[in-house]
């Protein structure tokens, strides 16, 4: 039967096959067409958010806390340039996004017309993959290889830039192709099993080993495996900021996170190790620290299923190509072979070592002096309190360190973060984007004060649609992680405001400006309380201020560009690493 | 560091050329030359691009360009198991005494006048990177005007090809 529609139809009926349920946009003139049909389809919702990188990062948040592709939409010229950030944290982050933008006319592209940018050209090195369609005819096959690139392999942002006149264009139905063709994609998802069976052999021969987790498990799914590959091994696990929550806190043989704010002992284990298993990590800068220096004595397996990642930082011993799942799920087995054959590892002594780093250096804190609240401390509550099955989403900076190192993840997907772009702002509209897809989760979003004004206008959209999220609002007056910087490398001269100036803006009123409650919290006293309050509210979404001390700092940490050897627990005083074995 | 050949198949689409130059300028990888035409099957464009690289950088080139979706295959053409060519055009002086003696030249490197003005000839030669550069130097004393030249193309020796089993998995 042949059937007319226009190009505009086309492109909400393949959002729709595919599965779409939501999609997070502002419209304007290119993308107006496709407008008329979303707004009435009737199994799409379109939330309308106040600013395209809001769009982009509820995608993101809507994605990492379902595992299904996040779909945001803007149109051409400063809507698609807004869109810039979030596809570039999608890119590093490795986050299935679709974000489609509209172009001016096919006729006017390269005329400088109004409201014109070469939003291809612009995102070609921050997406996985992106197009630009003339053709109406080819809409509905573009959306189903955008939706299938973002998912598949190692997942990313694909954009869609659409022209106006390709969306408003009448085409049959029939004869208009929506089979992906995709010669050159090929992602490899079934690791090669000599790969695997040499990886088992050197985990049972090992001394030291160290299962290094990053966040392609979380998405791969692959956390059940995980916890059976670790407890079969009885391997001591490290789970990267982009990994919190793939392996559950407080499980003997977890050591948290290694990297820059990471635990002593599992920077230690890395360090020390002769065995480093990666799987769906990529020996990112602020987990090796100085690269010349990084884990000296380890033998490196590593497991991704991005290619170009094996041997871009780190040489691998044992190179593994595959899908997290079924490299864990064949390592086990494989392990499993090596034990049944008689061979097994023997850790006692490494974890000797590891116990005695993880009971003489725990992650904690200081009160302050001046009887302050300790930022560290109303998170830590928080996570007490909102509990295990809450998803909490930070943004960048000190709050998003004590959010991972304060907060015990036991679930993946509970963990939202910017990593490897940092992007302060990530955090309410992720925190948007995650309670979209998840409605019944209560939703954190763990900000601080200078993370948190760069998309707080989120909230507004929040209110009107019945996103009920949380915002725990870290305020120190100012940039808690530059300040530190300033404090421990640049002599401490500041760029930010004297922390004891009048507190602007009122965050409270800000909130309530918004549509969504304030609470404010400045005692320790009063942490548990308003917690509670908040968690009581859920007819509109909740802003806490929570007054905390100015000048609190993040430990560990290893400088920048120096050794995991040079990690300090606090202020110029280092972990005595050689303790336990003299 | 060294030169290596690479036969890249993409597919014939607008922008891929863009992909594949902003890829390596992003990640520090230099270009020695490029050179893109048709092949066999209208679909598929064939790039060679000669990169100065150590060996495992052009690991990371490599597996970096098979990331890119309309990058169907990639081969390394050993200079030894492969004809590489290159095209050269150069305009040179050449008035009545000089005019013998580039026409002498012309003919011993086995190259070709292409067109004649009354105090200049136009030469177009094609061979390996050295035997140009042998011409380039004879034919400098007499004056060079101009000079234009392609990119380096290669295929490898034998009677297999690289587009095989990718062009196959094409059509399938």
């Amino acid at each position: 039967m042949i059937e007319q529609v226009t190009g505009a139809q086309a492109l909400i009926r393949a959002l729709e096959g595919v599965g779409t349920e939501a999609v997070f946009g502002i419209p304007g003139g290119a993308i107006q067409p496709a407008y008329d049909p979303l707004l009435g389809s009737n199994r799409i919702r379109h939330i309308l958010v106040r600013h395209e990188q809001g769009a982009g990062h509820a995608a993101e948040g809507y994605a990492a806390a379902t595992g299904r592709v996040g779909v945001c939409m803007a149109t051409s010229g400063p809507g698609a340039t807004n869109l810039v950030t979030p596809i570039a944290d999608a890119c590093m982050d490795s986050i299935p996004v679709v974000a489609i933008t509209g172009q001016v006319p096919s006729m006017a592209i390269g005329t400088d017309a109004f409201q014109e940018a070469d939003i291809r050209g612009i995102t070609l090195p921050i997406t996985k993959h992106n197009y630009l369609v003339t053709d109406p005819g080819e809409i509905p096959r573009t959306i189903a290889e955008a939706f299938h690139i973002a998912s598949t392999g190692r997942p990313g942002p694909v954009l869609v830039d659409i022209a106006k006149d390709a969306l408003q264009a009448v085409i049959d139905t029939a004869g208009v192709s929506a089979d992906i063709d995709l010669p050159g994609y090929r992602p490899v998802t079934r690791p090669h099993a000599k790969q695997v069976r040499e990886a088992a052999r050197l985990l049972v021969e090992a001394a030291r080993p160290v299962l290094y987790v990053g966040g392609g498990t979380i998405r791969a799914g692959a956390s059940r495996e995980l916890f059976v590959l670790a407890e079969l091994l009885g391997a001591p696990v490290v789970t990267t900021l982009m990994a919190r929550g793939a392996f559950p806190d407080g499980h003997r043989l977890h050591l948290g996170m290694p990297g820059m704010h990471g635990t002593v002992a599992a920077v230690g284990a890395l360090q020390r190790s002769d065995l480093i298993v990666s799987l769906g990590a990529r020996f990112d800068d602020r987990v090796t620290g100085k690269l010349s220096t990084f884990a000296p004595e380890a033998k490196v397996v590593h497991a991704d299923i991005d290619p170009a990642e094996i041997g871009k930082n780190r040489a691998a011993d044992v190179p593994i190509v595959g899908h997290a799942r079924e490299v864990i799920a064949d390592l086990i087995v494989a392990v499993q072979a090596e034990y049944d054959a008689g061979r097994r590892g023997d850790y006692e002594v490494w974890w000797r070592q590891l116990d005695g780093w993880r009971a003489t250096y725990p992650i904690g804190y200081v009160q302050p002096d001046d009887g302050s609240l300790a930022p560290q401390y109303a998170i830590q509550r928080l996570g007490a309190i909102a509990g295990p099955d809450a998803i909490y989403c930070a943004g960048v900076g000190q709050h998003q360190m004590w959010a991972a190192q304060f907060i015990s993840y036991q679930k993946p997907g509970t963990f939202l973060s910017s990593g490897g772009l940092g992007t302060m702002g990530y955090a309410v509209p992720a925190a948007m984007g995650a309670k979209v897809g998840r409605p019944d989760a209560t939703v954190w979003a763990v900000d601080g004060d200078g993370s948190f004004q760069m998309t707080s206008q989120e909230l507004a959209t929040c209110a009107v649609n019945e996103i009920p999220i949380k915002v725990a609002l870290i305020n120190n007056s100012g940039l808690g992680m530059v300040r530190q910087r300033e404090a421990l490398v640049y002599n401490s001269r500041s760029a930010g405001p004297d922390p004891r100036s009048t507190r602007i803006p009122d965050f409270v009123k800000l909130a309530e400006a918004m549509g969504a409650h304030g609470l404010r919290c400045e005692k320790a006293e009063e942490v548990d309380a308003v917690i509670e309050r908040a968690m009581s509210l859920d007819d509109a979404p909740v802003v806490v201020e929570f007054v905390v001390h100015h000048d609190a700092m993040v430990w560990p940490m290893v400088p920048a560009g120096t050794s995991n050897e040079d990690i300090e627990i606090a202020r110029g005083l280092a972990p005595q690493w050689e303790r336990e074995e003299a | 560091m060294s030169r290596h050949t690479l036969s890249v198949l993409v597919e014939n689409k607008p922008g891929v050329l863009a992909r594949i130059a902003g890829l390596f300028s992003r990640r520090g990888f230099n270009i020695d030359s490029l050179a893109v035409g048709p092949t066999e099957h209208p679909e598929v464009s064939r790039m060679t691009i000669v990169v100065n690289v150590a060996d495992s950088p052009l690991e990371q080139v490599t597996k970096q360009l098979n990331k890119l979706v309309n990058v169907i295959k990639i081969v390394e053409l050993e200079p030894g198991q492969s004809v590489q060519r290159e095209l050269l055009l150069v305009k040179v002086r050449a008035d009545l005494d000089t005019r013998s003696h580039v026409l002498e030249t012309v003919t011993l490197f086995r190259a070709k006048v292409v067109d004649v003005a009354p105090d200049a000839v136009t030469i177009e030669a094609t061979g390996s990177a050295d035997k140009l550069d042998a011409l380039l130097r004879v034919l400098e004393p007499f004056g060079i005007k101009e000079l234009v030249q392609s990119g380096l193309v290669a295929i490898g020796r034998g009677s297999r090809s690289i587009s095989d089993r990718a062009l196959r998995a094409l059509s399938a």
